[in-house]
């Protein structure tokens, strides 16, 4: 063990000049506390696990579908300098960005040929990192394409501050963690002040939460606000909330499943559109974006922290946001909507950088404070949300000066994730545009769910649906 | 000229008859009213056919003068103050738009040159010339014309990878040589309008069968060319999905790609505004290109038809 | 036109003259395209990232094809939507080309007409359903001014009825290509020898008389162009329903087309079913432009 320790320390010693060798210690900001947790990362590591081999790869190849990631990375990781749009270095090492957008499932069909080529490929052409969404996550997650963390050597102590949901999505069947995020998504429900003093007497974040504390008062509440000439929100919205709340996986022995969960959301949403209760717009569009106006007459919207932050247009005259008139509570089921997460390619000839990058990134609390405040984004750290949340410092303008990271940190907290599968994404899209069908009333139920069986059936030839 | 025809309605019915209704046509005078009513409607159609054509450039250039959140409220008729602003995001963000540009412009001139060149050649080689393969050719032609493209995408793209051509802009450019669509134009525009006694009159003269080609045939065929070049510049400046696949490097992808990117983008970044500067930015090298090439076909047609 | 005996002892630069074609043909298409078919006999397709097979199935991809039904269905809807863009097209394009070509009109600012009418063709179309989507919106401009004259009392969802969806498909198919076939004819009017048209009005014939003796007759070859390329691209109609459904073909896959069908099967790489489907295409295809052919051909003879 000894031994291992010594020549683990020399290896990063030596290479603690190419590579940030103890996460974040070198950024400016907190020159002070950084050194120490970086310290105490290396020796946990030690203890636990094998040592990796030397980095060799002169070349690291980085797979994504936006520049995220690469600004956080330039942002914050303190040995990356930038060379150009799709090249910096970090030490020795170039950083290659190979960026597919993710439209028409680009992204996805690009890194599949770059994984399954990855054994043949030249030292320089291998995948180091790619980053993956949740939607999809465990299709990459649930093979020996991505590597687990523990073989990188990052320990469950390492991970300890990161919310449990965020590690659900990355767990493979075999219960190995084979990624991690910077951020923590968690979301609830953004609901219009006015019309909430309106139609229910208060403003309040939480007494408006208990007007929509499970689906049945929340049922209650669209009513009165449809009563009141609003709308609730689109169907569209409500759907994660359920669709993280299911009790059994999508797919289960290679037969797809409708969960009760589910089975509520058709059925909930097809009284309140039939009452004019919701709607079916569909996300991000002219439609469906009326609501940020006050009149759009809609009641709320759902969603995490970068929802509210950047797709509320505060900055825009006669938003409701621009009058801070936006109130946020946990809603009737606690859910999370969106988030990257890091995984390190089987294979990688750069094995300890990529630990420190994503120690870097996903656990450095210095770090992730940093990204906290720089770049709004709700991070994966129940410490900093914490602190966050007892410092005045939250306070949201479009809020009407409500801090939302103590619903924000509850929120993650309750995020259950056990259920996912690979399958999820397809599913849930198929799903929401069949029903859309029965909802504005071209299909009965049983045609509109035979529609979606038929979808992912055709997407995932694998699978029965009867 | 015919008083039949006074109508819209009936001059689209008799379109439809085509050459059936020849017989039908009378002789008569056309006298100075009727004249004045087909006019009037002809500027009317035309000029409703204009709008519509000319509206969604409108509206993409208002869209372009709009911040994001202004987008996010709807549609207007009234530009905004944002155009500068938008231009300016746009350009000192990260992607390299101009050599996007570039990247596009070579890609779709290659394109365009070799898919119009070769297919002038290869549709030459079938009327010109009688040898035994020549009606399988044809038909075998015409039978690839017919495949979707779609599947042989994914064929394709095992192929270039195994050829290591992959972040190349070969794959993108070569294949235009053999183009069933613009072979199948420019053998019906040969039918149509090459009289074969001017390519022995070339021989005759001593002309070798290449330099008739070139000299003669392709002069010749000028207005088909333009035509299908603009086409096929067009489709390869706007084509998405095999580039996508193929590219990966940032400094070397087309156009389309980068928007599809910019439309990617993280929440910090998300800008419609810039998009639709990006979308307007894009079709501006085209409209170029367009309005050059068009005046072969758009000037011929006053010498063909109206001469005399 | 038909004497070429005369050519005889040129004919080997026939086979010298289609060697690039061919050639590039073999390595970049023809190679998918035998996989295509081969593939079609396979089980073989991707579950996230393990390939299944290739399995020999024999005809199985083509028996699940013919036994769900779904193939006449999707083939009726890109007929419908096609013939509804298509039709108004020719006409605009036959009518547009008539009127420029017609010497009596003398219309002014041909030059403005002819060049604008392209210019849609130039928008991306993921761009161009980008606008619609706007202006087609619930609370978009189009229903605002439709309520305002008071056709509808509530706004009427565009995006959700099968026919508004249909029409709406083939109106951005019609405006995005009718200027492509407008020019194909201009160019091949262009074409015509002018001394035709002299002679001709040297013979005191209308112009109407000259639009359909002459013009017509000599456009005969591009017009059979037209027809056939248009039924190919409208049985390969897929980006515009493609995007402006998001690819669910709504309501209830009323307007799913063939190749937005096949483009499901490329989610997960299926290679067997996708390939047996294009072979299915690529016999539905060949069977309409036989007929289109065979229908101009013969008109051709008469003609002449």
């Amino acid at each position: 063990m000894k031994r291992k320790i010594v020549s683990l320390l020399a290896i990063a010693t030596m290479t603690a000049t190419m590579f940030a060798g103890c996460g974040g210690s070198d950024t400016a900001s907190t020159d002070s506390a950084a050194p120490a947790e970086g310290g105490e990362a290396t020796e946990t590591t030690e203890e636990t696990v094998a040592e990796l081999p030397e980095d060799t790869g002169k070349v690291f190849n980085i797979y994504c579908w936006n520049e995220e990631f690469k600004s956080r990375l330039t942002d914050h990781y303190a040995d990356y300098t930038e060379v150009d749009a799709t090249h910096g270095k970090i030490g020795d090492v170039d950083v290659v960005w190979n960026i597919t957008p993710s439209t028409d499932n680009a992204y996805q069909n690009n890194l599949d040929e770059a994984l399954l080529a990855q054994e043949s490929a030249s030292a320089d052409d291998k995948i180091d990192l790619f980053l993956v969404e949740a939607d999809y996550a465990l299709k990459y997650v649930d093979t020996d394409f991505a590597m687990p963390l523990s073989d990188l050597g990052i320990t469950d102590a390492d991970l300890a501050d990161q919310y449990k949901y965020t590690q659900d999505i990355v767990t493979d069947s075999n219960g190995k963690l084979k990624g991690a995020s910077w951020q923590a998504c968690s979301a609830g429900f953004i609901y219009n002040r006015e019309a909430a003093k309106e139609i229910l007497g208060t403003d309040d974040p939480d007494e408006v939460q208990a007007a929509v504390a499970d689906w049945d008062k929340y049922n209650e509440t669209a009513k009165k606000v449809a009563d009141a000439g609003y709308t609730m929100c689109s169907v569209n919205d409500t759907f994660r909330v359920y669709s993280n709340n299911v009790s059994g996986k999508w797919v289960q022995d290679d037969k797809v499943v409708i969960d009760k969960n589910i089975e509520k959301w058709i059925d909930d949403s097809k009284a309140l559109v039939d009452a004019k209760a919701e709607d079916t717009d569909d996300l991000w569009g002219d439609d469906w974006a009326k609501g940020k106006t006050p009149a759009g007459k809609v009641f709320c919207y759902f969603g995490p922290a970068w929802f509210f932050n950047f797709c509320l247009d505060a900055d825009q005259d006669g938003t409701i946001a621009n009058q801070g008139g936006w109130g946020y509570c946990v809603g009737p089921q606690s859910y999370y909507w969106g988030g990257t997460w890091l995984c390190a390619a089987t294979g990688t000839d750069n094995a300890n950088l990529v630990k420190d990058i994503i120690l870097t990134m996903t656990t450095d609390k210095a770090v992730l404070k940093e990204i906290a405040q720089k770049d709004a984004d709700c991070v994966n750290s129940k410490t900093v949300l914490k602190e966050l949340a007892s410092d005045e410092s939250g306070n949201l303008d479009l809020l009407g000066g409500q801090n939302p990271y103590p619903q924000l940190a509850e929120g993650a907290e309750k995020v259950d994730l056990s259920n996912i599968s690979a399958y999820d994404q397809g599913c849930n899209e198929e799903l929401q545009k069949a029903m859309k069908n029965y909802f504005l009333g071209k299909a009965t139920k049983d045609e509109a769910l035979d529609m979606f069986k038929k979808a992912v059936v055709e997407k995932y030839p694998n699978l029965t649906a009867e | 000229m015919d008083a039949n025809i006074l109508s819209y309605d009936k001059k689209v019915r008799e379109d439809n008859n085509m050459a059936e209704n020849t017989s039908s046509v009378t002789k008569k005078k056309d006298n100075g009213a009727s004249i004045h009513a087909r006019r009037f409607v002809a500027y009317l159609v035309l000029i409703l056919v204009s709008f519509l054509c000319l509206f969604w450039f409108y509206v993409l250039f208002i869209n372009a003068t709009r911040s994001h959140s202004e987008l996010s409220q709807g549609f207007t008729a009234i530009p905004s103050s944002h155009l500068i602003d938008n231009w300016v995001n746009l350009k000192s963000g990260t992607l390299p738009i101009f050599n996007g540009m570039v990247n596009s412009l070579i890609i779709s001139v290659a394109t365009a040159t070799l898919a119009t060149y070769f297919s002038t050649m290869t549709a030459y080689a079938i009327h010109a010339y009688d040898f035994k393969l020549k009606n399988f050719m044809f038909t075998f032609i015409l039978m690839i014309m017919m495949i979707p493209t779609q599947v042989t995408a994914l064929g394709f793209l095992q192929l270039i990878d195994k050829m290591h051509l992959d972040n190349s802009a070969i794959p993108l450019i070569v294949p235009a040589i053999a183009s069933p669509a613009v072979f199948f134009y420019m053998k019906q525009y040969m039918d149509s309008t090459l009289p074969l006694s001017l390519v022995e009159a070339a021989r005759i003269d001593g002309s070798g069968e290449f330099r008739t080609f070139n000299q003669i045939v392709v002069p010749l065929m000028k207005p088909a060319i333009a035509v299908q070049a603009i086409f096929s510049f067009v489709g390869s400046w706007n084509n998405y999905f095999t580039p996508a696949l193929v590219l990966h490097d940032d400094t070397k992808k087309t156009l389309p790609i980068l928007i599809a990117q910019l439309r990617n983008a993280d929440w910090l970044k998300f800008d419609m505004g810039q998009v639709y500067m990006m979308i307007a930015f894009s079709i501006f090298p085209v409209i170029i290109v367009y309005l050059l090439l068009s005046r072969f076909i758009v000037g011929g047609v006053t010498l063909g038809g109206v001469k005399g | 036109m038909n004497k070429k005996s005369k050519v005889v002892s040129y004919n080997k630069w026939g086979y010298i003259f289609l060697i690039p074609f061919v050639v590039i043909y073999l390595v970049f298409q023809m190679i998918p395209l035998v996989s295509t078919i081969y593939n079609s006999l396979f089980e073989y397709y991707r579950s996230g990232l393990t390939q299944i097979g290739p399995n020999f199935v024999g005809f199985e991809n083509y028996a699940t094809i013919i036994t769900n039904g779904d193939l006449p269905t999707y083939f009726k809807n890109t007929m419908i939507m096609w013939v509804l863009g298509f039709v108004p097209q020719i006409v605009l394009s036959l009518l547009l080309g008539a009127w420029f070509t017609d010497p009596s009109l003398k219309l002014k600012c041909q030059t403005f007409f002819k060049t604008v009418i392209y210019l849609p063709n130039l928008i991306m179309a993921s761009a161009f359903s980008m606008l619609f989507f706007t202006l087609f919106a619930d609370s978009g401009p189009i229903n605002s001014m439709l309520m305002q004259i008071g056709v509808f009392h509530e706004a009427y969802k565009f995006m959700s009825n099968v026919w508004s969806v249909r029409t709406l498909v083939a109106t951005m198919n019609c405006l995005m290509w009718f200027g492509n076939t407008t020019i194909l004819l201009m160019a091949g009017m262009m074409g015509i020898d002018p001394s035709l048209f002299e002679a001709a009005q040297v013979d005191g014939a209308t112009a109407t008389q000259i639009f359909y003796k002459i013009t017509l007759p000599l456009l005969k070859p591009i017009l059979i162009f037209v027809m056939i390329t248009s039924l190919i691209g409208g049985l390969q109609m897929f980006d515009v329903p493609q995007i402006l459904t998001n690819g669910s073909g709504d309501p209830m896959r009323s307007s799913m087309t063939l190749i937005m069908y096949l483009n499901k099967h490329l989610f997960s790489k299926n290679y067997g079913l996708a390939g047996a489907l294009s072979v299915f295409m690529f016999i539905i295809t060949g069977i309409l432009s036989l007929i289109v052919f065979k229908f101009t051909g013969k008109e051709d003879k008469d003609g002449r």
